[in-house]
């Protein structure tokens, strides 16, 4: 131990991206022609050298063992010459430079049985998510599971170019949105509904009173002594469950089994393509926790995105179909209930009410 | 050996065609892993409680940084010893995320014999994250991973893991070197990694076409999104080939049976009405392209983005809290982006020394923006207004002027006034 801090190297950064390519890579580096999916889940790049790759891409959980990994590394060894990665939305992808292994190793992921292929085009891709309880203090859902009973609902989507364009889900377990579902097509929101509960016998030895009072966005919490000791109140009515003063005093938790629970939101988008991106809007304020495999949130979700698959046009992204339809149109077509909590009453609340005599029955 | 708990919920989730966490988990846990054991045995009560079951936070690292460790504590260690102490590693990722096999076994290695062989990969930000580890190891493993040639990334108020798309490893779109940017700007900036010192968190992340796959202009304080500034290639033969049905549309995304339908996918969805099909030939009028790229994803093989390259750089995404989600906002349309990067970096040393000096404690630089004003914002960073910064001008008639604009300045003399207005 003395010796390993004594030997202490730091700031040395990441390994060189160049030293994490296949060959094939590193010849054709910036001289990619043209792309085109030959089937879910496989992909072929065409190089201005004459150089074809092959990508397979794989559903992966993002949480995962070492014992998984090390299978995804064998296959990587035996097809891809040692080398692979993930994507953005935490897929795998293998990348081969020889055709002749493409069969053998779509048989080899078909006989490993955890790596199914697709994830590309008008699809349904992997759903980028968060920790949930498996890891996080604030979490008001579990994450990994969410996604897995989603997931195996909206399977026929993931390895089939059926729907009118890519819909991407994600999912965060609570408001801080790690997994930044603020501009998803479909989002997972893990929400709190209850104020926090004090502990007040031991809030001033955790906690520093001011830096809490500062924490909350909508001025709720005030300073006040209770039974002898020096501690805080909030005020339930402003109260919007965001959990920021439990980010900054453990002597605050919001993690309540009846309170908490899942809101979904649609619409959202981050590429540029036709529309300009969109945030996400709330389809459903609350829908309750429940493990371990969230029947109603699964059932919400592949209705909307059914109805979606019956009702837009080619190309179209949710959002950009909700916003041609009407919002209206939307509540209608989903049998979504529109109810109060659908009309913002926070910060900028009227630049979402309507404007205009144009609407629909 | 590790004592295996009754998890009759988590067995729910076995069942499926998606790849399941919990049989990976089991498998280990069945194979003596105790931390992994007792993770599944503490997600249970989770599931059973509906509430989760880690304390609050916990003050860990290594010696010499202030972030890349998270602290996690079981609040039920007595049930499930194996995850008393279940610190969080954030390990700085190779670019796009390519791995050589050889060398991502060190880590794994390690994490076998020091962690608990659990891990995500990768976290939202980017970084490989590996989940949980006792404290005593903590120093051990950093050790270790560097060197073997592996460091931290950030956490904290500190430059948060910069992360990119694949890029031009393997995406015909990519306007700049994404994957050169992102190591470049990762091993200039491992101070501000690795030593928090500002007001709050901060992300670069680099895309390299407006198709934004990593989302960068919706999840990085700053984004760096590759565009370019002349004509869109056309090679009018693969047009044709496209408008013949001998090319599958959109790369195959539909499928690839599927043809296009060169007015109804093209024409009409070019969202700026710049394009024509005449006597057989595709036309753009690209002085009126706001090169959203969709007309280059439906025909790749006949369009590309022109040979001008370089990056449009959006500051201040951010999620909802505290004061409401914010986009990126355009602040430069155009750089080049090109080795050392320079004129890039100049830009940040001046963002950064603003926000520094502005920002309060946890505020993102897309808040103090807000708070402060888009105009303060680019006069720090010695930029001049254009219209491309907003979406159209401002429609309130509040508008602040200050003293050194308006001829004669502020002060007046009430009695010179007087001497034409009654009272
Ligand atoms: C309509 C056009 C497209 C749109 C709107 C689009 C949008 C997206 C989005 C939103 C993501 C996920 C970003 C996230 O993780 O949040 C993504 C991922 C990705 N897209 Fe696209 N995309 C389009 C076309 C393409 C095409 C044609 C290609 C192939 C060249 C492509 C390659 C990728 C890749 C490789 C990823 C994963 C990136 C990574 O992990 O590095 N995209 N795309
Ligand atoms: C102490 C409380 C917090 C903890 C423990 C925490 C933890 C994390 C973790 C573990 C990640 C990586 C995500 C993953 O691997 O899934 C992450 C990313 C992220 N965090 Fe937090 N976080 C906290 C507070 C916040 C707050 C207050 C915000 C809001 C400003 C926030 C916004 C985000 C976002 C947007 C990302 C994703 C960034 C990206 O997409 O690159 N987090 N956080
Ligand atoms: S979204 Fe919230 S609960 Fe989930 S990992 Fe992030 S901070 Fe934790
Ligand atoms: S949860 Fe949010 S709104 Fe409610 S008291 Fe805490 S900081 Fe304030
Ligand atoms: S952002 Fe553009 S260049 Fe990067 S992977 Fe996506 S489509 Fe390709
Ligand atoms: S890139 Fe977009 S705006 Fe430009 S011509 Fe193509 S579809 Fe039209």
């Amino acid at each position: 131990m003395a010796e390993i801090v004594a030997n202490k190297l730091t700031d040395i950064g990441p390994p060189k991206y160049d030293e994490m390519w296949p060959e094939v890579i590193k010849n054709n580096y910036g001289k990619w022609l043209y792309h085109d999916i030959l089937e879910p889940g496989v992909m072929v790049h065409v190089s201005e050298t004459g150089d074809k790759v092959w990508s397979l891409r794989c559903a992966a959980t993002r949480l995962m063992t070492t014992m998984h990994l090390e299978a995804i590394c064998k296959i990587a060894d035996e097809f891809g010459d040692g080398f692979f990665r993930f994507t953005t939305r935490n897929n795998v992808e293998f990348i081969i430079s020889d055709e002749s292994k493409l069969e053998p190793l779509k048989k080899a992921l078909a006989d490993n049985g955890q790596l199914p292929l697709g994830g590309t085009g008008a699809s349904i891709t992997n759903i980028v998510h968060t920790q949930g309880w498996v890891h996080c203090h604030t979490p008001a859902i579990d994450a990994s599971g969410v996604v897995k009973a989603v997931m195996d609902e909206l399977f026929d989507y993931f390895n089939s170019h059926k729907l009118p364009a890519q819909v991407r889900i994600s999912l965060a377990c609570c408001l801080n949105m790690c997994g930044a579902v603020h501009c998803s097509d479909i989002s997972i929101l893990g929400v709190h509904r209850k104020p926090p509960v004090i502990e007040h016998s031991h809030l001033d030895k955790m906690c520093e009173i001011p830096t809490t009072i500062a924490a909350c966005p909508t001025a709720a919490i005030k300073p006040s002594k209770v039974d002898d000791f020096k501690s805080v109140q909030v005020n339930a009515d402003r109260c919007m469950f965001c959990g920021n003063c439990y980010t900054m005093c453990p002597a605050m938790p919001l993690a309540d089994a009846e309170g908490d629970g899942i809101a979904l939101w649609v619409g959202g988008k981050v590429s540029n393509s036709k529309h300009m991106p969109m945030f996400s809007k709330l389809a459903v304020p609350y829908i309750p926790n429940e493990p371990p495999r969230w029947p109603t949130t699964v059932e919400t979700i592949k209705k909307i995105v059914e109805v979606y698959e019956g009702s837009a046009m080619k190309y179209e992204r949710v959002g950009e179909w909700a916003q041609r339809i009407g919002w209206e149109k939307f509540f209608e077509k989903t049998g979504i209930e529109f109810s109060h909590h659908h009309i913002d009453d926070y910060r900028f609340a009227a630049t979402t009410w309507r404007t205009s005599t144009q609407f629909k029955w | 050996m590790a004592k295996l708990h009754d998890t009759p919920m988590l067995d729910e989730l076995e069942k499926g065609p998606w790849p399941s966490f919990v049989t990976d988990i089991k498998k280990l846990a069945e194979a003596g892993n105790e931390p992994c054991a007792d993770l599944l045995g503490q997600l249970e009560l989770s599931y059973k409680d509906k509430e989760g079951h880690w304390k609050h936070g916990g003050i860990v690292g290594v010696l010499g940084y202030g972030g890349g460790v998270i602290g996690r504590y079981s609040d039920v260690p007595e049930l499930f010893p194996g995850v008393e102490h279940f610190h969080t590693l954030r390990v700085n990722q190779p670019a796009s995320k390519f791995y050589k096999t050889e060398r991502l076994r060190e880590v794994m290695e390690i994490w076998d014999r020091r962690g608990s062989s659990m891990l995500n990969m990768h976290g939202s930000t980017g970084d490989m994250v590996l989940l949980g580890a006792f404290t005593e190891e903590l120093e051990p493993i950093f050790a270790e991973l560097t060197q073997k040639g592996w460091d931290l990334g950030g956490s904290g108020s500190a430059l948060r893991t910069p992360s990119c798309c694949v890029g031009k490893a393997r995406c015909e779109f990519a306007c700049i070197d994404t994957q050169d940017i992102c190591y470049n700007l990762t091993m200039e900036f491992q101070d501000e990694m690795h030593r928090p010192a500002w007001p709050y968190k901060f992300k670069f992340k680099v895309d390299g076409c407006p198709n934004c796959c990593v989302a960068s202009l919706a999840r990085s304080d700053c984004a760096i999104i590759g565009t370019w500034r002349d004509d869109i290639r056309i090679d009018q033969e693969k047009v044709a080939a496209y408008v013949n049905g001998e090319i599958a549309a959109h790369g195959g995304a539909h499928g690839q049976d599927d043809k296009l339908d060169i007015k109804a996918d093209v024409i009409d969805l070019c969202p700026t009405g710049c394009m024509a099909y005449v006597d057989g030939k595709l036309e753009i009028n690209n002085a009126e392209c706001t090169r959203c790229m969709h007309c280059i994803n439906v025909m790749p093989q006949a369009l590309r983005p022109g040979l001008d390259k370089g990056a449009s750089i959006l500051i201040g995404a951010k999620a909802p809290i505290l004061d409401g989600a914010q986009m990126g906002s355009l602040i430069i349309p155009f750089i080049k982006m090109e080795e050392p990067y320079d004129d890039f970096k100049e830009f940040v040393e001046k963002m950064w020394d603003w926000w520094d000096e502005n920002g309060k404690n946890r505020e993102r630089i897309g808040e103090c923006i807000q708070r402060l004003g888009l105009s303060a914002f680019i006069e720090a960073c010695d930029l001049d207004p254009i219209p491309q910064m907003v979406k159209e001008p401002r429609s309130n008639p509040y508008i602040f002027y200050k003293e050194d604009e308006v001829p004669g300045g502020f002060e007046r003399d009430i009695a010179d006034y007087r001497k034409k207005h009654a009272r």
